[in-house]
């Protein structure tokens, strides 16, 4: 009885110890990629074998008054149109801690593309403009964003033009003029230390 | 081996007329050195300016320059230079004073600028020297008669945006560009005292005391801009007690008076009286309909704020100052921002204002700020594309009418500096009345100044983002002490455009 009891113990204790092991390996695999974006430094987390550029990517500071310049890790792109649309890609992941995202979450690079002149098109899914929350400051720290992220990293480029949807559009959110391209304007930029 | 100017003869150096450096970060001068008739630059000057390595050859007796694995191999014997293996020419050989190299300043476009990743410009009459993407305009003032009236013009070499102002018995011309490139100005004569072309990239006319109010044109093609400059006699001769002129006084050549400014005016408008008195003014309640503009983070939104806040200030301006007010909404519907520019437009209203609630991305962020349109290289290249164009037109009764044809777009740029100085005095104003933000007084690419022809300006009265302002904003105390801060500088706003002409 007592022996028969104590087998059985045994045989429950080894099987919770087995789904226990089962289940710590199963959430290891779905965890530990978020945790990995979450600690290492470029927000795709690409293989490690791909090589990589440090490019100037721009945020909201921590006050939301300013554009920050954060130095980040960024694959190498072929030449400046893929490299634009890598930093790009980089610029629409959400910022580091404490630096704020300036574009709304679930905005997509629909296209990028560099004209012979030095103008850049960055061409964005609707969800820069529907999802803005508005307000001049936001919205010209949005569109500067932007701008200086694709006229920081690529010399080639002179002037960049946001375009909606694959279309010119008036604003983002009904106040800064879209139909222009923008030249670099660093004035919104808070020099962080140890960043620029 | 070097040419050693020691001694007597580097003390015998006579400094020229210092160089002055253009690039898009500002201008800053670079000192020369006359040797010989020849006019020298500092290679460590230049060195430093263009980040250059120079290695001097003791044994060679040269000097190797070298920038980003491109080198210059210049001779201290003989007036040349190889530049990345091609030879070529100098007015003299590398000089020494002292323990500086010196080299002759065509070495910067002759062998600098071939290798350097920029567009180096040395303009030799001008003493520029360009570097980048930068622009700068030529430009030449000249008198064409004496008069009276005199006439004088200022030719704007390439075709770039000008905004004519007056200020205290001056005609200042102001260039969109970064940097002039001035001739001489001419000797002053008739009623013009004094040209001035400085630093700046404003060109200043002082008139004497006979001069009556100057009349200013504009015209633009593809190649240049003309300033053409009429300066008549003031109309009651030698009265240099009166204040300066109403800017309703008609020049001699005119038509009698018209009570409406903007509405009569020829292709050569007195300048200023296109705004010569504040008699309509629109208010731009912002968004609205299913643009709710902002949302505060208890729900409030950016329109309503908006409406209630333009129907207040609409009573006030009415009642006290008897100044028609014109709303783009009064109501909450969405209009889109060229419709609003338009009601301001068809109504040939003296001011616009469009009132919005802010937004940030920290909920910390608040204040009120004032916004008026920066026209950025684009807006002036669309300009100059699309020059406003002058129009012959038969008038009623006869003969002809001469009408300016304006890009709709760029319809504020004649009123970016009147709508500076309104938006200056709604900055002071408002910061009597409650906090301003981080920039009170921005100039950025407003979609709907833009269109708008007339003084313009905007203002975000609060920020939504911020749950202290969401509150505030609501309350009747805040939004009649609001009103009133825009009140005021209205106010200031119209004896400033009946005291003088707008700048």
């Amino acid at each position: 009885m007592t022996r028969k009891r104590w087998l059985q113990i045994a045989g429950v204790v080894a099987i919770i110890i087995v789904a226990a092991w089962g289940a710590s390996l199963i959430l290891e695999r779905m965890v530990s990629p978020v945790a990995e974006q979450q600690t290492v430094q470029p927000p795709p987390a690409p293989a490690a074998n791909v090589p990589h550029i440090i490019a100037t990517l721009y945020y909201g500071t921590a006050d939301g008054q300013a554009l920050a310049a954060i130095k980040r890790e960024v694959p190498l792109g072929d030449g400046p149109r893929a490299q634009g649309r890598q930093i790009l890609q980089s610029e629409l992941e959400p910022a580091p801690a404490p630096y704020l995202s300036l574009i709304p979450a679930g905005t997509v690079l629909r296209a990028f593309y560099i004209t012979d002149r030095g103008d850049a098109f960055v061409d964005l899914s609707p969800e820069v403009s529907s999802m803005h929350p508005g307000g001049s400051t936001r919205e010209l720290l949005t569109v500067y964003a932007i701008v200086n992220t694709v006229t920081a990293n690529l010399s080639s480029v002179e002037r960049v033009q946001i375009l909606i949807d694959g279309k010119q559009a008036d604003t983002l959110a009904g106040h800064v003029d879209l139909r222009r391209p923008f030249e670099r304007d660093t004035s919104l930029v808070r020099e962080i230390k140890g960043t620029q | 081996m070097l040419v050693l100017v020691s001694g007597p003869h580097a003390q015998g150096t006579i400094p020229a007329s210092p160089l002055t450096l253009i690039t898009r970060d500002g201008r800053r001068p670079v000192p020369t050195t006359l040797l010989n008739g020849q006019e020298f630059i500092g290679l460590d000057d230049l060195a430093s300016l263009f980040q250059l390595t120079v290695r001097e050859d003791a044994l060679a007796g040269g000097v190797t320059v070298s920038y980003k694995g491109r080198t210059i191999v210049a001779s201290a014997e003989q007036a040349m230079a190889s530049v990345n293996g091609r030879v070529v020419t100098l007015p003299a050989p590398i000089a020494r004073a002292g323990r500086r190299l010196l080299v002759p300043i065509d070495f910067i476009p002759r062998a600098l600028a071939p290798i350097y990743d920029s567009p180096i410009d040395l303009r030799r009459a001008s003493r520029l020297l360009i570097v980048g993407m930068v622009r700068v305009a030529r430009v030449a003032v000249r008198i064409d008669a004496v008069g009276p009236p005199t006439r004088a013009t200022v030719e704007v070499t390439p075709a770039l945006l000008v905004s004519p102002a007056l200020d205290a018995g001056r005609v200042l011309v102001r260039v969109e560009a970064d940097a002039l490139d001035a001739a001489p100005p001419p000797a002053p004569a008739g009623l013009i005292e004094q040209i001035q072309i400085g630093q700046t990239t404003t060109i200043a006319i002082a008139l004497n005391q006979r001069a009556g109010m100057a009349r200013v044109s504009t015209t633009t093609t593809t190649e240049s801009t003309r300033v053409t400059i009429e300066v008549p006699l003031a109309a009651p001769a030698q009265d240099t007690s009166a204040a300066p002129p109403p800017p309703s006084t008609p020049p001699p050549s005119t038509a009698p008076p018209q009570p409406t400014p903007p509405a009569a005016e020829p292709s050569t408008p007195l300048l200023g009286a296109q705004t010569a008195r504040l008699q309509t003014m629109v208010l731009d309640p912002g968004h609205g309909g299913d643009d709710t503009g902002v949302r505060g983070p208890k729900g409030t939104l950016e329109k309503q704020i908006t409406l209630d806040v333009a129907r207040r200030l609409k009573t006030l301006i009415e009642t006290r100052l008897g100044v028609r007010i014109i709303m783009t909404r009064d109501e909450d519907r969405g209009i889109s921002l060229d419709e609003r520019a338009a009601v301001a437009n068809n109504s040939k209203a003296d001011l616009f204002l469009s009132l919005h609630v802010n937004g940030a991305p920290s909920p910390s962020l608040k204040g009120t700020e004032v916004y008026y349109l920066r026209l950025d290289r684009a807006g002036e290249e669309a300009r100059r594309s699309t020059a406003a164009t002058e129009l012959v037109l038969p008038a009623v009764g006869g003969g002809t009418r001469p009408i300016d044809v304006i890009p709709w777009d760029l319809a504020q740029a004649a009123h970016v500096d009147a709508s500076s100085r309104f938006a200056s005095m709604l900055e002071e104003e408002l910061e009597k009345h409650g906090p301003m933000g981080p920039r009170p007084l921005q100039q950025a690419p407003m979609r709907v100044l833009s269109a708008a022809n007339m003084p313009a300006a905007l203002v975000e009265i609060a920020y939504l983002t911020n749950a202290e302002q969401e509150q505030s904003v609501q309350s009747a105390d805040f939004q009649a002490g609001l009103v009133q801060a825009m009140y005021d500088p209205i106010v200031r706003f119209r004896a400033y455009l009946e005291a003088a002409p707008a700048p």
